[in-house]
């Protein structure tokens, strides 16, 4: 049962119960839907981006504790960071959680997110701790949607437009 | 006259005593394995049953000795191999009480069934502002041809609504039907609740208006004796991996009168009489619906699973699935913080339900990790998760190889969620 606690960490338990930033975003001037069609799994990303910076950002929706603990925990990390920041946090999670990045090893910027390395060992769930950023970076990119329809950690495409 | 599957209820309480769960489990190879070092708990029969070593055996035998195609060789191996197809298709026709074997078309399923419906009679018959009624409890399968149809062709669906057990409304269903409705398409079991549907009464109302109705049995089959000349429907559907035979077997019965009226699915071989560049006639029943060469040896295993399944007390085996049912319900419903999703009266098959405050994908994770499989998610049925105000549901569904000591492991599964997440 050692990789259930891995992926059930008291953090994750916690964001799930009391996500941070969890809400619509008054005078968001950028967001995106994600859905995860297989699950039904269903975040919305609202920001406000001002000068490059993302100066506030929410999200809401439904999902299981993985997607909703990623969610706000990704508010957190990526509130005041520019869009290169992001860009750069977002590829590494990315990579992390599909096992292409030993973040025990190789230098990174994830700081408390390294939590969701605990993922990978779970396949069908690599989903739902990616939509999130999925859906952060459709809204930074002006994509309305994002789908994780063919995301998946054995096929590496990086985003689908809906 | 009592419908055939409440005439299997009244006789089930002795009958399930009868039942030998540890000898038919060892008829299902797949059972006897570990997942996660435990031993597997299978209650995702829904999704797909598990196949007997008599069907694989069947099915590797063709492959072995008998494979060639079918209907076109005069040679021995394609004689065989034909034989072997017409003789399940024979099997079928037995299975479900159909008049004659033409009526029952070989599918890759339910789903490839209800499509062939749509094109064949839908796209003929029905024309603008015309009507198709379907059920709420209806699984994806089931809503999305009939969309397709009624886009193309500006006709109108209309949904009967179901109360708060999943049980449809009958008064309802009865006010819409009308002179604009060409087909009632409803299904037998739902995958999602688990609700059987008086389907019996739904196709007498219909023809009682000349309406023709389909029967979606992909999750009856597997549960129900079927009699479709008993039921009096105008199509019924099966697939044969829910019904412990490969997956891409399945069947299409049609009554022979509303198929012959019918346009063709598919074009290609088989479906043919004659074929000129100016002008193509097509093959009687059932080839003028199955173009191409089929799944044979998946439809010879459908065969052979129907043999399986006559092999057992089918009496015997739906009244210990009905008691496995109401002791995986009593002993869920009576963990704190669980509450049952469907409750209709009569229910054959499926459980769900939701733990509260927990997604049910966190659910279905923890119990894939004590070594249970179920299903966690919409069941292909996102309207129905709407109409019960879930963004989804854990469901186990059961079989009759499953046991009460499987269902106690389900239950301190569910628990050790419970105890997780608090």
């Amino acid at each position: 049962m050692s990789e259930l606690s891995d992926l059930y960490q008291q953090v994750i338990l916690d964001h799930n119960k009391k996500p941070r930033n969890f809400g619509r975003l008054e005078g968001a001037n950028r967001d995106a839907e994600g859905v995860n069609p297989l699950c039904g799994d269903q975040l919305h990303v609202y920001l406000a981006v001002e000068d490059d910076t993302i100066r506030d950002v929410r999200f809401e929706g439904t999902g299981c504790a993985i997607s909703k603990a990623s969610a706000s925990m990704m508010t957190q990390a990526v509130k005041g960071r520019t869009r290169a920041e992001v860009e750069v946090l977002f590829d590494e999670f990315h990579r992390m959680v599909l096992g292409e990045l030993d973040e025990a090893r190789v230098p990174h910027q994830l700081g408390r997110l390294t939590i969701f390395a605990g993922v990978r060992e779970f396949p069908a769930r690599v989903k739902c701790a990616s939509l999130a950023w999925h859906t952060l970076h459709a809204a930074l990119h002006g994509e309305g949607a994002v789908t994780t329809e063919n995301l998946g950690p054995d096929i590496t495409t990086e985003q689908v437009s809906g | 006259m009592i419908s055939t599957e409440r005439a299997i209820e009244t006789e089930g309480a002795t009958a399930a005593a009868a039942w030998d769960v540890a000898r038919v489990r060892r008829d299902f190879p797949v059972l006897a394995q570990t997942v996660n070092g435990k031993p597997l708990v299978y209650l995702d029969n829904a999704a797909s049953a598990q196949v007997p070593q008599v069907v694989i055996e069947r099915g590797a035998r063709y492959l072995r000795e008998e494979h060639s195609n079918i209907h076109r060789g005069v040679h021995y191996l394609s004689q065989r191999a034909t034989t072997a197809y017409e003789g399940a298709r024979e099997k079928v026709r037995r299975f479900l009480n159909a008049r004659e074997a033409r009526e029952c078309i070989f599918t890759r399923g339910t789903t490839e069934g209800i499509n062939l419906v749509m094109h064949g009679y839908g796209r003929k018959f029905v024309q603008a502002g015309d009507e198709i009624v379907i059920s709420a409890l209806e699984h994806h399968a089931n809503i999305v041809p009939w969309q397709m149809l009624c886009e193309e062709k500006g006709a109108r669906l209309r949904v009967i609504p179901v109360n708060d057990a999943g049980e449809l409304l009958l008064d309802e269903y009865e006010a819409l039907l009308s002179e604009r409705t060409r087909l009632v398409a409803v299904m037998h079991v739902s995958n999602a609740l688990g609700t059987i549907n008086p389907v019996k009464e739904i196709v007498a109302r219909a023809h009682k208006q000349g309406v023709p109705v389909l029967v979606d049995g992909a999750q009856g089959a597997p549960h129900l004796t079927i009699d479709v000349q008993d039921l009096g429907c105008d199509f019924y559907t099966v697939s044969g991996h829910k019904m412990f035979a490969p997956t891409g077997s399945g069947v299409l019965y049609g009554r022979a009168e509303i198929l012959e009226r019918m346009n063709p699915f598919m074009g290609g071989g088989d479906m043919i009489r004659t074929v000129t560049f100016e002008k193509t006639t097509y093959a009687g029943l059932p080839n003028k619906f199955e173009a191409g060469t089929p799944a044979i040896a998946s439809q010879i295993g459908l065969g052979a699973a129907i043999d399986y399944l006559n092999s057992l007390d089918r009496a015997a085996a739906h009244a210990y699935e009905q008691e496995l049912l109401a002791y995986a319900t009593e002993r869920l419903a009576a963990v704190k913080g669980v509450r049952i999703v469907g409750t209709a009266r009569r229910k054959a098959g499926a459980l769900s339900f939701v733990v509260e405050d927990v997604h049910p994908h966190d659910v279905g994770t923890i119990l894939d990790q004590e070594g249970i499989a179920i299903r966690a998610g919409h069941h292909c049925a996102q309207p129905v998760m709407q109409r019960f105000k879930v963004p989804a549901t854990a469901r186990a569904s059961f079989a009759f190889y499953n046991t009460k000591e499987e269902v106690d492991r389900l239950v301190a599964a569910v628990e050790k969620v419970i105890e997780v997440f608090s």
